[in-house]
């Protein structure tokens, strides 16, 4: 486009790059002008729904130059992996929408003209172009709802697919043959007018999960496991966790997480291993100790030697362990297939009764089949279908402005119904990150202030990043250092207006903590501790008013999390493995309640996969995230309650809408048992109902805030 | 009666032109990312570009 240099359309080449940390139209159009400013590229086009950038430019130009040119811009990217290309769930529903919507439309039209009063040839003429559109777009828009049926009969089975393909197919040939003997009543209007509705549910609630799992897909692409791998020959490379072999030497820098099991060849550091176990304590380790996959390196650079890579790590295991936990959420029957389970085989039956009766009362057969399938279109599940999507796409959109995202409409079913939550202390009660003392950091000087801010935000180490970033909160501007070196293992060293200053590790320090040395003064120590989140006694409060009653699971020491236990007031079982936790949820399940699981850890896996619905924070593990119903992105742990609020709203929403569409129905049924209604009043009916759901769901959009 | 045979064909046409439009923009890839469709509207133009 702006390229200085033409380029030739030969030369050119297309990548996609994954950037998740574009968020507003600033970022699309920084991105897109800072890529398009390099001569090599004729073009860049942001798609911000997959967080993706798609680069038209030179062959010569390699995917590295694109990264790093993104990189100086302040965007963090990678090339999209094959694997994470889930397809849409909307994209195949829009064309049979849009086909129901235009013939609807149309065939509205020539009913309107047949409802007015239209006589002999021109209802004749009314009802051959109503076929002429209706046949092709109902056999197009139906598709649908025919595959799912048919493959529900082969197996012997039913669905919600099966009441409504029969309903249709009937109908379809009733109006056929109506219009091919010169019959009053043709039934297409109708007949689109219901595929049309139930579309558009089915298309809301695809948006709903393709939108969300967007959402989710983008947090874990900003993680791809992988290391760096020093080869014979001194070579360095970074590859993809799947890649790793056992034997390959690793290099694990301070601040990375390790991507497979290990042992240390060279090196001695503090790992972090709170995502694995939930202990929050860092445990040092040296040469020749074996290390887990997942643990946070934090000290200083380590060589080890993969000993176990993907299926084999203690990650694969708890993954395992996740597949065998989620026998409870996929029996969970939701609830829009719980009400046609009851209301399909009631509708047939009247369907049947009222043909049965004319036959017997001597209405002969044509009449009384009529009679049957004005019964069947007027009890199809029009407004049902739309009763249970409308409400809780309404409801997830207002969840995901306030920074919760919901997986899946049956989540907000399950969570409805918990009356215990289990809450994991590191990362979820806690922030899961260190962060320094506010007391010692606010008796820093502003002068050692700014020299802190100035060291710390040098280094990649956790530590020093969550001191500058502490500092950078209370305004402190960084002071002007030179020679600043970092030191593995020991920390920042720098000069200061000629005297030597550091930012380091203490000699002697029983929990983690840095040391801020000043020329010769004395030497200020910063200790950190894993803080609760914000909010924590607010909504745990909230919680009890909501009859959920709390306690804490951790896979932590008993003293960390007696810590935790009596800061929150609430029970505590403390040292609890994977399994321990699922095993408590089970126990809890036998006993009748209804769980909540929240927890951030890998070790928090299976217990998420085991409860009856769970949520974890953005910060979570990859695992974590997957296994989860919602994510939240807030640190506040007012999410909790807010999101079991917005789910009993919901369903409270549902049942209304039940009783409202069917009520409806039951209005108009006796006018179709006993033959009174006409195609015009089936319309209004299925129409009214829809509204009036659609409406009172809209309802929950201005209670969320 | 007259008036019903040109008022239909061309009640059909522009249905069908709509519906024609429409799945014309789907293949086109309009409705790829609806969110950033919605985002470049704030984004403001430079000088140098149109």
């Amino acid at each position: 486009m702006n390229a200085l240099v033409p380029i030739a359309d030969e030369a050119l080449s297309e990548t996609v790059l994954v950037v998740p940390g574009m968020h507003c139209a600033g970022c699309m159009a920084k991105v897109e002008r800072g890529l398009e400013a390099m001569p090599e590229v004729a073009h860049a086009r942001v798609n911000l729904s997959a967080r993706q950038v798609c680069i038209t430019h030179h062959r010569a130009t390699g995917v590295p130059d694109l990264i790093a040119a993104l990189d100086a811009i302040g965007f963090a990217s990678q090339p999209r992996g094959e694997e994470i290309a889930p397809p849409s769930a909307v994209k195949p529903l829009l064309g049979p929408l849009a086909v129901a919507g235009f013939a609807c439309m149309n065939v509205m039209l020539m009913s309107v003209g047949i409802w007015s009063g239209a006589e002999g040839t021109t209802r004749e003429l009314f009802h051959w172009l109503s076929a002429l559109i209706g046949v092709p777009a109902i056999a197009y828009a139906g598709r649908p709802f025919f595959t799912s049926a048919w493959g529900a009969l082969r197996r012997w089975r039913t669905n919600m697919d099966v009441p409504i393909s029969i309903g249709v197919v009937l109908a379809t040939s009733l109006s056929l043959y109506e219009t091919a003997t010169g019959g009053r009543h043709a039934w297409f209007d109708g007949t689109l007018m219901l595929l049309l509705f139930l579309l558009a549910g089915r298309a809301l609630d695809a948006a709903m999960r393709d939108r969300a799992r967007a959402g989710v897909d983008a947090l874990l692409r900003q993680a791809a496991p992988g290391a760096t791998v020093i080869g014979a020959d001194g070579t360095v490379a970074w590859l993809p966790a799947r890649d790793l072999v056992p034997g390959l030497m690793m290099r694990v820098a301070a601040g990375e997480r390790l991507a497979a099991d290990g042992e240390i060849l060279n090196g001695q550091s503090a790992l972090d291993q709170s995502i694995l176990t939930g202990e929050s304590e860092p445990i040092s380790v040296r040469t020749g100790d074996f290390v887990n996959a997942g643990t946070l390196n934090l000290d200083a650079p380590i060589d080890v030697r993969v000993t176990a890579a993907g299926h084999d790590t203690s990650l694969a295991e708890i993954a395992r362990l996740m597949e065998a936990s989620g026998q409870v959420r996929s029996a969970y029957v939701r609830i829009a297939d719980r009400a046609s389970r009851l209301y399909a085989p009631a509708v047939h039956t009247l369907a049947l009764v009222s043909f049965i009766g004319w036959m017997i009362a001597g209405a002969g057969f044509y009449d009384s089949a009529v009679i049957a399938i004005a019964v069947l279109i007027i009890t199809c599940p029009c407004a049902i279908g739309l009763a249970v999507p409308v409400a809780q796409v309404v409801a997830c959109s207002a969840l995901m402005r306030a920074g919760i995202m919901v997986k899946d409409g049956s989540a907000l079913e399950r969570l409805a119904r918990v009356d215990r939550a289990l809450i994991d202390k590191t990362g979820s009660l806690t922030l899961g990150r260190p962060t320094p003392d506010p007391a010692t950091v606010a008796a820093l000087s502003v002068e050692e202030a700014s020299i802190a801010l100035a060291l710390a935000s040098h280094s990649r180490h956790p530590l020093a990043r969550a001191l500058a970033k502490a500092l950078a909160d209370y305004h402190v501007v960084p002071a002007a250092l030179e020679n600043v070196v970092e030191r593995p293992g020991y920390g920042m060293t720098a000069s200061w207006r000629g005297s030597a200053v550091a930012l380091r590790k203490p000699e002697a320090a029983r929990s983690s903590a840095v040391a801020l040395d000043v020329g010769e003064r004395p030497v200020r120590l910063i200790t950190f501790a894993d803080a609760l989140r914000p909010d924590y006694s607010g909504a745990i409060g909230m919680l009890e008013a909501l009859d959920v009653e709390c306690s804490i699971l951790s896979g932590d020491n008993a003293r960390a999390v007696a810590e935790a236990a009596r800061a929150t007031g609430l029970t505590a079982q403390a040292s609890a493995s994977p399994l321990d936790k699922r095993d408590a949820i089970e126990r809890l399940q036998h006993a009748g309640r209804t769980v909540l699981m929240v927890g951030d850890g890998l070790n928090d896996g299976p217990a998420l996969a085991a409860a009856d619905a769970s949520i974890a924070p953005g910060t979570a593990s990859d695992v974590s995230r997957q296994a989860a119903d919602i994510v939240f992105l807030s640190d506040s742990l007012l999410a909790l309650p807010r999101a079991v609020v917005m789910a009993r709203r919901t369903m409270r929403i549902v049942r209304e809408n039940f009783a409202l569409s069917i009520g409806y129905n039951v209005l108009a049924v006796p006018l179709a048992v006993f033959g009174y209604l006409t195609p015009l009043l089936a319309a209004i009916a299925m129409s009214t109902s829809s509204l009036v759901v659609i409406g009172n769901s809209l309802r929950l959009a201005r209670s969320a805030k | 009666m007259t008036g019903l045979a040109i008022l239909l064909p061309i009640a059909l046409f522009m249905g069908l032109t709509g519906l024609g439009a429409f799945f014309w923009a789907l293949k086109r890839g309009q409705f790829e990312d609806l969110e950033g469709a919605a985002n470049r509207i704030l984004i403001d133009d430079e000088g140098d570009r149109r």
